[in-house]
């Protein structure tokens, strides 16, 4: 599913076992007018505290998840001057080294390009509803980003535009610790 | 007005006033993640009275899946695709979203 807006914004939620095309993401928010392109790739990683990762699953809410991506853009263009940005977010099974979620943003300086690419990503993390299980050996468990479980209380108060800086340890979720461990044969 | 229709218009501010029982709205869940593993589905209708709120919708919702109790206190709503407030009053054919915690990106 992709999303094209006259703001230069290409968003893209893809379906299960489709891979991300960076070079794609680059080309589209390339410009002669543009002095830098930032990017932020997350990727899968292959521990957890401890425990072997096989791979992350994803699934969303996808008009949702779109609706909110759109929202982050139209705020991170109201605090940074960008010319493009790109965010494309993977659903279904992610290996280990492969890459979920990439975000490009272009800017006539650099300083625009990078702060905005963060925020994105920040944003993304609190906001966008699209979860992840990490798949172990010998379980699986619902992941939690501490930036949503920060920001939980505002939610559906005000708009999600408001930029909030989080210092601290990170807050341990009601559901998360929790690996669900199959039954015994 | 003909008789009729008086006894019709009355009828319909009975029900939006008393909340009567025939006065019944149709709501869409959605379950994702974890919501979806404890209630063993992806979405149902519900059937409520008028004037209900998201509030109470999951109330009903958690006397039908009692699971979803694991989640009440990290979970959000989503009404129609935003972030809503659990006092928000559900209307006929509003989509309501639970919202375990996410964890995209």
């Amino acid at each position: 599913m992709a999303s094209e807006e006259e703001d230069m914004n290409l968003i893209e939620i893809l379906e299960e076992n489709v891979a991300i095309d960076t070079s794609r993401y680059m080309s589209y928010v390339q410009s002669p007018s543009c002095g830098a392109i930032a990017t932020f790739g997350g990727t899968t990683r292959d521990t957890f505290e401890g425990k072997t990762v096989l791979e992350l699953r994803y699934e969303a809410y996808v008009p949702m998840a779109v609706r909110y991506i759109k929202t982050i853009c139209t705020s991170a263009r109201s605090s940074w001057n960008l010319n493009s940005i790109a965010v494309a977010h993977r659903l279904g099974p992610v290996p280990v080294g492969e890459t979920s979620v990439f975000i490009a943003t272009s800017a006539v300086h650099r300083a625009d390009a990078l702060d905005a690419c963060k925020f994105i990503i920040d944003e993304v993390k609190a906001l966008v509803p699209i979860w992840k299980k990490e798949v172990y050996t010998n379980g699986e468990v619902w992941k939690e980003n501490s930036e949503f479980l920060e920001r939980r209380d505002e939610l559906g108060n005000s708009s999600c535009q408001k930029k909030v800086v989080v210092d601290g340890p990170e807050r341990k979720g009601c559901c998360g610790g929790k690996v669900k461990m199959p039954p015994e044969a | 007005m003909s008789t009729n229709s008086f006894e019709s218009l009355s009828k319909k501010m009975d029900n939006a006033v008393g909340g009567k029982d025939d006065a019944f709205i149709k709501v869409k869940v959605l379950f994702f993640a974890r919501a979806r593993d404890l209630t063993g589905m992806a979405d149902m209708s519900l059937e409520v009275s008028l004037g209900t709120t998201a509030h109470d919708c999951l109330n009903k919702l958690i006397s039908k899946f009692p699971g979803l109790e694991e989640i009440r206190n990290c979970m959000v709503l989503a009404l129609n695709e935003e972030y809503a407030l659990e006092s928000v009053v559900v209307k006929d054919r509003d989509e309501l979203a639970i919202i375990p915690p996410i964890s995209g990106g």
